[in-house]
Order: structure tokens, then sequence, then C-alpha cells
């Protein structure tokens, strides 16, 4: 089970983010878990600069405009 | 088929390919662009309306300007985006933290304008900067610079009103942001911050090595491709509306009307202006074609630019951010700060032009 968290304070690009996140895990079929995490000081303590972030299981591997989909699923397999 | 879709990736992802389509993208351009003075004319004549009378000028204003302006930011907002790729919020504060104020205020205000900036995510920058160790001063001045000098308003402002005016509101729209970061580093208000902005220092900032890994040059035009598709749909709607805006005010508005409201001799036009800006939200694509024609009407210079530097950099929306992370009473310091930099600037101009 992966705990994903995507950082963003309700945007428009967050929110695509976070759907982007969903199917390429369904497409891999990667038990995962995505949370939204909206809040300014969680985003902020997450070390998360430009939105939308995301974390692996506690590790920020993106931060900032739409991740490229082959990244991202990287990021999901490993 | 597979290997048909494997071709289609490879290809998609060959900088050569790339090179390519921009070039002759950019080509186009150059063709679509200077030919658009006869485009707008022969589709103002196809219209059953007296080109000479308030509705053809109007009409023929409208469907000059919106072409324009959407051709110009197309190209610079790639551009920009290309650019900006070599930039980003984690490099910035490595090259911010810990500098002294005076020289990091003008780095600070110039890497404003190059990083990537969304006022969304004002808030967690702005911890991540005073968490690494950025003086407060000279995190302002990168607040402020980077809504207030963007390449939508430079390039609608070069479109519409003329190089001059865009470069004044550059060089001015930068002093200001550093003037104003310096005195407020100088008065050392970080004992102003909300409390958890205080206690935070470095605690998040660990956790960001492994992001930026290298761009090829693929990814770099795919940067600005979405930068571009973002701001367009964005903004097509406010450019219109401006645009509209300005071609009523161009074919209706009397001549000379705007000198006695906006000109340069009523002094209390430029403290009015500013004031009518904060409340007032849309961005520069919205505002500047508006600009464009009370300047047309003989509203003074320095009006208009404090009006359309109040609108963009003083925003309410933008306030009630950074509430999470400023007193109030920093707030109104930063407002009041930044507000007497656009009076000076608005009345110098009215004194100079």
């Amino acid at each position: 089970m992966k705990q994903i968290k995507v950082y963003g304070p309700g945007c428009q690009r967050c929110e695509t983010v976070a759907q982007m996140v969903k199917d390429a895990a369904a497409k891999l079929s990667i038990d995962a878990e995505v949370e939204k995490v909206s809040d300014p000081v969680q985003i902020a303590m997450a070390g998360v600069m430009s939105t939308p972030g995301i974390s692996v299981d506690g590790v920020l591997v993106h931060a900032g405009g739409l991740p490229d989909v082959s990244k991202l699923e990287g990021w999901l397999a490993s | 088929m597979e290997i048909a879709q494997n071709n289609k990736q490879k290809l998609s992802d060959n900088p050569l390919y790339w090179h390519g389509g921009v070039a002759v993208a950019v080509l186009l351009w150059f063709v679509l662009y200077s030919n658009l003075i006869a485009f707008s004319e022969w589709l103002t004549s196809l219209l059953p309306i007296e080109r000479n009378s308030h509705a053809g000028e109007a009409v023929a204003f409208f469907l000059y300007d919106v072409p324009k302006v959407m051709l110009l930011l197309a190209l610079i907002v790639f551009a920009m985006g290309v650019v900006r790729s070599y930039f980003s919020a984690e490099k910035t504060r490595a090259l911010l933290s810990g500098r002294r104020e005076g020289v990091g205020n003008v780095l600070s205000a110039c890497l404003g304008i190059l990083t990537p900036f969304c006022s969304c995510s004002a808030v967690p920058l702005f911890v991540g900067f005073v968490s690494a160790g950025v003086p407060l001063g000279v995190t302002f001045s990168f607040l402020i610079a980077a809504p207030m000098v963007n390449e939508v308003a430079l390039i609608l402002l070069f479109g519409l009103v003329g190089w001059k005016v865009a470069a004044l509101y550059l060089a001015f729209g930068l002093a200001i942001a550093i003037v104003s970061g310096f005195i407020i580093g100088k008065l050392k208000l970080e004992g102003w911050l909300q409390e958890w902005v205080r206690n935070i220092h470095l605690n998040g900032a660990a956790s960001t090595q492994n992001i930026g890994d290298s761009l090829t040059f693929v990814d770099r035009y795919r940067a600005g491709l979405s930068a571009m598709t973002e701001i367009f749909r964005k903004v097509w709607k406010w450019i219109i509306l401006g645009i509209g805006i300005g071609a009523l005010i161009h074919g209706y508005v009397p001549e000379d009307l705007m000198v006695q409201i906006m000109g340069a001799d009523t002094w209390w036009s430029v403290p009015a202006a500013v004031l009518l800006g904060i409340p007032m939200y849309t961005n520069a694509a919205g505002v500047i074609p508006i600009v464009e024609a009370l300047l047309g009407k003989g509203a003074a210079l320095g009006t208009t630019l404090a009006f359309m530097m109040s609108v963009i950099a003083l925003s309410l929306p933008e306030m009630i951010i950074l509430k999470q992370v400023l007193t109030l009473r920093l707030i109104a310091v930063f407002v009041g700060i930044v507000a007497c930099g656009i009076l000076s600037v608005g009345f110098l101009f009215n004194v100079i032009f």
C-alpha cells in the first residue's frame, strides 16, 4: 500500500494532478491511497514551494506544474 | 500497431522534430503578424458599417487588437515557458538564502520575473523561503516582483501602448519591488509573522533534494507549450473583455474627457487610481487594453500606470491568502509601502511626461 499525497490549495491543476495520480496507479494496478492536502500550513511543512506537489511514502518527488505521465508512473512503480 | 505507436513515441521525443516544428511555427507567426493590419481592415470592410463612424472605429480596433495581442502572447509565453524551465523555486531559494539585504533585494526581484510563480502557491513559497534563511525583506522583493512584473503585462503594454511604456513599467516595477523589500527588511518585522511561520525554521526544507532532475530540450519545449495553453485558458476571456471595453472607449468616449478626470493636472487622480485598483481583481490581460484606450483619450500616463500597478500588485484576494502567514499589521505595512511606491511612480511620470 503506497501512501501518496498531492499538495495543492485546490486550484484547477491540483485537481488534475490528483486525477493523474489515481489514473496512473490504476493503470499500473498499484494499491495506493491518494490523499489531497490543501492546508497551506501542511503544504509548507512538507517543503513544497510550488504547487501542485506529489509525495510517495513521505518522499517528495515532484513540485510545480503538471508532471510527465511516464515520470509519474516511474515514481509510483519504484 | 504497436510498432507504429512506438515510432510515434520516438518521433515526439526527437529534439530535431521539435526544433524544426518550433522554427516553422515561428516563421508562420511572423507571416501572420506582419499581415495583421491588412487582415483586420479587410474583416472590418466586410461588415455593414461605415469605417469612419464610431462603430467602425470600435470594430476595427477590436479586430486588430485581439489577434495582435493573442499572437504576441503566444510567442512570448512560449519563450518564457522554455526560459522558466531553467529556473525553479528551489534553485531560487538556494541562490537567495543567506543573502544580505541590498544585493539580495535586487537579485530577488529579478528572479521574481524568471521563476515560475502562481499566486495560489504564494504561501508555501513564502514559508519555504523564510524557513530556509532568506531574509524577510528579500522574500518580499520576490513576492512583489513576481506577480507585478510578468510577461503577460509587459507584452500587452508592448503590443498595445508601445515599447517605451513597457520598458518603464519593467524598470519601475522592479524598483518598487527592490525598494519596498529593502524597507521591510530594515524595519525588522520578523516578529510580525504568524507564530507558526516563525517556528518552522528549516523544518521542511530538507526533503526537496531529489526534485529538478535534468530536463531535455523536448521537456523544455513541452514546458513552453503547456505554459502557453495554460495562460490562454486563463486569460482569453479577460483579453476579449478588456479589448472590448477598450474598443468602446476608443470609439465612443469623446476626446479629452479623460483629461479632466485622469489628466496630469488633477493631483488627486493618482491616489484615487491606486485606491480604486486595490479591490479590483483582474489580471494584466484585462486591465491593459482599457489602459491603452484611456491613454488615447488623454488620461495621464502616471495616473494610468499607477492604476494598472495597483490592480495587478495589490489585490484583496492575495492579501487574504497572505493572512495565513502574515499578521494584519505586517500586511498593512506591506500594502502601505507598495502603495507609496506606486504613488511616487504615478506622480513622477505625470511630472516628467
